[in-house]
């Protein structure tokens, strides 16, 4: 088993460079507090991941980054950038240098694969001629494989190429930064591989920053750098693979049995 | 004082849903507008929709007559039979029926589209793929059935009109031209102003409705059928109290 697991990162090559800042972050659903002083620092070329049980708040932490959920304190800064403090136009902005592959896919069930990959080119006004646009909806499909799935409905799509398709929407403006949110569950083991895979080969070729949200260790131990653990809210650890597998804390060793 | 549950969740949902129609006007005469989107919401609504309204239309006509040839018979005025009928076709019967039947098939299917939208995360996608979801989604669709009902209410009054026609002539023998000559005699602008206007009514709530309730919806599938559900019912309900205003309001302004 150990030696068909997946190419292992070459560790700690990232650079200084901090390109998220996420400091004190709080956030609440009625009495339900979901996020109660987290903080994070992703570095340029760094892949995170965010390690944390069912309904930790891991979802609503890369929410908070992209703006889709407002914390009630704390901050957020994006290449030095303040999150909470932009308006409209200038989030739809960063939006264009942050890229976010939902759980769940959130490919548009009512349009093709082309017009999934055209509408973020399209509605972030990037002018594109014709064929300039075909050619970057063939690169990005390319990417993920899927080249012959351009005229398809997501319907017709199985669960592993959904994903892809999603990876190719994600990758098409060409992000500094994606934010994952769950990559492999509900996949099955060898398409889960597949995708993590893919993410390495597409970090190592786009220079991506990147923060995955897993509980999936297979995944988790193929991508990541180092891993945060978020418990009651907060960071509880944070460390690469292999320091934490020593830990003996209950909080850490649970995910790594 | 304490409020029963009920209750309170009631108000906080009528609270909600005043809240999600007062953003309709905000956001909709604002740009950017989202006209490619609109039209094809108009072609859906719309088109889509007409089978169903002329049939129904056609057998609403074609049955309202033969129900009351009976009593008018009875009272010997049997020659107000395409009057009365058209009458109540066009004042209340055409209206009403077309938009039940409007939102049990457009309020539910825009139901269950954005619920499913929402609990996959498609709204979510939008919005950060700089579109402003409600008003690619919410508006455009409101929009259309707010100019799309009015429409198929027309059209079925008219079909229902040619099927009291046929009525008619199950037991009697009129022509075309005599019967459409006493159907123009009878309707005034006043019949027909007020039907149309509160069709408007009607479209916009059952738009809205159907938005609102899709995009408020719970995770799962169940919640995404519960949305649809909802959606049909309360916009039923919602037709009904607004026929019920709009009769009360050209009592007072002196329209019947
Ligand atoms: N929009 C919301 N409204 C209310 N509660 C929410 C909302 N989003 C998330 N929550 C709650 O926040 C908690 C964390 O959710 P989430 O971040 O989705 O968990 P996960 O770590 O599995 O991704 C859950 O208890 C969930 O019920
Ligand atoms: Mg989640």
């Amino acid at each position: 088993m150990q030696e068909q697991q997946q190419t292992y990162r070459k560790k700690a090559k990232y650079t200084d460079e901090v390109v998220i800042d996420i400091r004190d972050l709080y956030i609440a659903f009625g009495s339900n507090k979901v996020l109660n002083g987290f903080t994070l620092q992703l570095r340029r070329d760094e892949c995170k991941v965010v390690l944390g049980r069912s309904g930790s708040g891991k979802s609503v932490l890369i929410k908070c980054i992209i703006g889709l959920l407002k914390p009630k304190s704390g901050s957020i800064t994006v290449c030095s950038q303040d999150i909470l403090a932009m308006n409209h136009d200038e989030l739809d902005k960063m939006r264009i240098q942050i890229g976010f592959l939902f759980q769940s896919n959130a490919l548009y069930d009512s349009m093709t694969v082309r017009e999934n990959l055209e509408f973020p080119m399209r509605r972030h006004g990037l002018e594109l001629d014709e064929k300039d646009a075909e050619g970057r909806v063939l690169e990005a499909l390319a990417n993920v494989g899927l080249e012959h799935t351009v005229d398809m409905m997501p319907a017709e799509l199985s669960g592993g190429m959904k994903k892809r398709v999603a990876l190719a929407r994600t990758l098409i403006l060409k992000p500094d930064i994606i934010l994952y949110d769950e990559p492999t569950t509900g996949l099955d083991p060898v398409t889960s591989r597949e995708i993590s895979d893919l993410m390495n080969e597409l970090h190592e070729k786009y220079k991506t920053s990147s923060i995955v949200i897993s509980h999936d260790m297979n995944c988790v131990r193929t991508v990541a750098d180092r891993i945060a653990v978020l418990h009651e809210g907060k960071c509880f650890a944070e460390g690469s693979y292999e320091e934490l597998q020593q830990r003996t804390e209950k909080e850490i060793k649970q995910f790594f049995v | 004082m304490e409020l029963p549950r009920s209750l309170k969740m009631f108000l906080l949902e009528a609270g909600d849903l005043s809240a999600f129609t007062g953003r309709f006007f905000r956001e909709a005469f604002r740009p950017r507008y989202e006209w490619a989107e609109f039209i094809r919401q108009c072609f859906r609504i719309g088109y889509k929709s007409l089978p169903l309204i002329g049939i129904t239309g056609f057998i609403m006509g074609l049955v309202l007559t033969m129900q009351l040839r009976p009593s008018l018979v009875d009272y010997g005025v049997e020659a107000q039979l395409p009057a009365m009928v058209s009458l109540a076709i066009i004042r209340e019967v055409g209206p009403v029926i077309t938009a039940l039947i409007f939102a049990g098939k457009i309020g539910s299917s825009i139901g269950a589209e954005l619920g499913s939208m929402k609990v996959t995360e498609q709204i979510d996608a939008m919005e950060v793929s700089g579109t402003n979801p409600y008003k690619y989604l919410v508006v455009t669709r409101v929009a259309a059935t707010t100019l799309m009902l009015p429409i198929l209410v027309l059209l079925s009054d008219a079909i229902s009109i040619y099927g009291a026609y046929l009525g008619v002539n199950i037991k009697a023998n009129t022509s075309w031209s005599l019967f459409v000559r006493q159907v123009f005699e009878i309707l005034d602008f006043s019949d027909v102003l007020p039907a149309v206007i509160k069709t408007f009514f009607f479209g916009f709530a059952v738009g809205m409705i159907g938005c609102y309730k899709g995009y408020n919806s719970k995770k799962g599938t169940e919640g995404v059928g519960h949305s649809a559900n909802t959606a049909v019912v309360l916009s039923s309900l919602m037709i009904f109290i607004l026929d019920l205003i709009a009769v009360q309001v050209t009592d007072i302004l002196g329209l019947n």
